[in-house]
């Protein structure tokens, strides 16, 4: 095996700053929704005493999710030692930071105070997991920096498996950590699930594999490089395993829950009853994000176009589970008096109702466009694309 | 009939003893008030207790709560801020019907105060749990962990804010338990409002002082919790529930 080549990409091509504008204007739409929510309050938004995490959290726990996630494939190679995904594990790297701080502005931009993000870096409360996931995102992007930097830098290349090592760690904490924000939310009967956590870490799987592969796919192609059909195949593979990972998970989750008699109510809700979080559920979370993909991964014959539908599906299907996880969680009335009917000014005892304004998509896209155009600005500034992936340039051995 | 001698002399002596004494016994009424710079004292525990079968279909103490404290009423009754509302329950197997206050429960291990991440919610030492205006980054975070939906959101600008009650657009607040008043030695203004309009049925005072009603109520008669499952030992103690 001949060692890799990396090279920036030109990015001088029309199609390439016709990209750069597209995602620097989403961003700014999003920067302006959050200067509106702030200025005028929250209340020009969906949101509601009763749903207090909308649409902006669903797009920032997908984007803190799926990096954790892209930094699979290069996990999968300094860790797991498989030698085909090592010339993959610099752009792993780069999707991760980017996804990241996409997630990470959609979260701040979205508080109620974001002018005090000082305040939330001076003063901590130790027992606030809350606290520690900021230790962690921050942490993680220092990481994944020392890892890139062994990978790019000749002399740390021997390094290179202990830093990936370390990050693989890092993430899996970090994951578990994003997960137990709402495992710990004692009084809801929707998060209370030990599950939720190593939930979130086959989702992460799931979402990340599923941004990396896209991302991947539609560089290589922007670029003219060469993409071999065997590296493609493998990827596929993987993204199917996962995403019935997840479900299995899914599957799991309900099914304790409707073992538990206190759960019977909150599941009647989520797999019958709930309305618009029902068909998420099934039509968007099950169907889009599980079926159609493994279908699609798993029906014998690759097809390029066929791996980027099921990339996307899982996507789109991601969004869709975490949209019924994180609102419809908290549309769902508490249980304050068990046993009783209850109704007051505060839609006590009844499902919330919530509908996503213009500026929460638009702060959501924003993020995600922010990270892709991180994505694309490292791309261009850095070495993190091979130049060829072509099946004969990776190990012929390992396919 | 008439006073003899020495009865007015002990009667007399006895008045001007008292009158004497009234200014002493004042004196040291006065010397137990707190002042407003004193700490909060881990010794006490202020809390409520609430005889639901007292309360009647009135809503007193909302509006004495919120007129206190300046909350006011923005006609969106899904993002105005609420720091008391009434709650109507209804028994799924009996229908029998009842209503009651509800606000936050002033716990004693309040689930608020676990997760916010900047410490911003927190709990005084007798048991107040407050909101810190000036460190809260507005994450909802508490909100989420509310079992009793006590918080609100600030959505919008605030306005007529009263002195004694600060608050801010996008923050979270909750009950405060009137902590400007009881500083000052008053019952919250709900409580009072409740036993001058209302059904009587509230019941301020300190859960750790033998000689308050409240203790005494407490430990003589059947109280409950909210979502007493959980565990969190609240400061307001419900009966007849
Ligand atoms: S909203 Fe404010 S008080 Fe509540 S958890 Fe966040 S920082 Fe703390």
């Amino acid at each position: 095996m001949t060692p890799t080549q990396f090279r920036e990409i030109e990015g001088r091509s029309g199609g390439f700053f016709a990209l750069l504008c597209t995602l620097v204007l989403l961003v700014l739409a999003g920067l302006g929704a959050a200067w509106h929510m702030e200025h005028e309050g929250h209340h020009v938004t969906g949101m509601s005493n009763r749903i207090v995490w909308g649409t902006p959290h669903v797009f920032a726990v997908f984007l803190i999710v799926a990096a954790s996630g892209a930094l699979n494939v290069a996990s999968i190679a300094s860790v797991f030692g498989r030698d085909l995904y090592k010339p993959l594990a610099r752009l792993s790297g780069l999707l991760a930071v980017a996804l990241l701080a996409g997630g990470l502005s959609v979260l701040v931009l979205d508080l109620g105070r974001p002018d005090r993000l000082i305040v939330a870096m001076t003063h901590y409360n130790f027992k606030s997991i809350f606290a520690w996931n900021i230790f962690l995102y921050t942490g993680f992007f220092a990481v994944v920096a020392v890892y890139l930097w062994t990978m790019f830098e000749r002399r740390m290349n021997s390094h290179s498996a202990r830093a990936g090592l370390l990050a693989f760690v890092w993430r899996l904490v970090l994951t578990t950590g994003t997960g137990s924000i709402f495992g710990f939310l004692v009084a809801r009967e929707t998060y209370n699930s030990a599950l939720l956590a190593p939930l979130f870490i086959v989702m992460s799987f799931s979402f990340g594999l599923a941004v990396f592969t896209l991302v991947l796919m539609a560089s290589f192609r922007g670029t003219g490089r060469a993409l071999g059909d065997a590296l493609i195949a493998r990827l596929t593979r993987l993204l199917g395993l996962f995403v019935a990972a997840v479900l299995y998970f899914v599957l799991v989750y309900h099914l304790t829950n409707l073992y538990i008699a206190r759960h019977h109510e909150v599941e009647r809700f989520i797999l019958l009853g709930g309305g618009i979080y029902t068909a998420l559920f099934w039509i968007g979370q099950v169907l889009v994000g599980g079926v159609i993909p493994l279908a699609l991964v798993f029906r014998p014959g690759a097809s390029r176009s066929r791996t980027a539908a099921a990339a996307g599906c899982v996507i789109a299907g991601g969004l869709a589970q975490l949209y019924v996880l994180i609102i419809g969680g908290q549309a769902f009335p508490q249980a304050l008096f068990p046993g009783k009917e209850v109704a007051s000014s505060f839609f006590d005892g009844v499902v919330a109702s919530y509908s996503p304004s213009l500026a929460e998509i638009a702060l959501g896209t924003g993020g995600m466009a922010l990270a892709l155009a991180l994505t694309v600005v490292g791309l261009k500034v850095l070495p993190f694309l091979p130049q060829s992936l072509s099946d004969a340039a990776i190990d012929p051995a390992e396919t | 009939m008439s006073l003899g001698r020495r009865e007015f002399l002990a009667w007399g002596t006895a008045a001007t003893a008292g009158a004497a004494l009234a200014p002493v016994i004042s004196l040291v009424e006065l010397a137990q008030a707190r002042s407003p710079e004193e700490a909060a004292s881990s010794l006490r525990r202020w809390g409520l207790l609430i005889d639901i079968t007292k309360c009647a279909d009135c809503d007193e103490c909302v509006t004495a709560c919120h007129t206190e404290n300046g909350v006011a009423n923005n006609g969106r009754p899904r993002t105005d801020a609420q720091w008391i509302r009434k709650v109507n329950l209804r028994d799924k197997r009996t229908a029998v019907a009842q209503t009651l206050p509800l606000m936050c429960q002033h716990c004693e291990d309040p689930p608020c105060v676990d997760v916010c991440p900047t410490g911003a919610s927190f709990k005084r030492d007798d048991g107040i749990v407050l909101v810190d205006k000036h460190t809260c980054i507005g994450c909802r975070y508490c909100v989420m962990a509310c079992p009793y939906g006590a918080r609100s959101f600030v959505h919008e600008t605030v306005t007529g804010q009263r002195p004694d009650v600060p608050r801010g657009k996008g923050t979270v607040e909750s009950c405060t338990l009137c902590v400007h008043r009881v500083d000052r030695g008053d019952a919250p203004a709900c409580v009072e409002a409740c036993n001058r309009d209302g059904g009587k049925a509230m019941l301020f005072g300190d859960l750790n002082d033998a000689s308050a009603e409240i203790h005494r109520r407490l430990h003589a008669e059947p109280s409950a919790q909210v979502r007493a499952d959980l565990a969190l030992d609240t400061g307001v103690r419900y009966q007849g529930l």
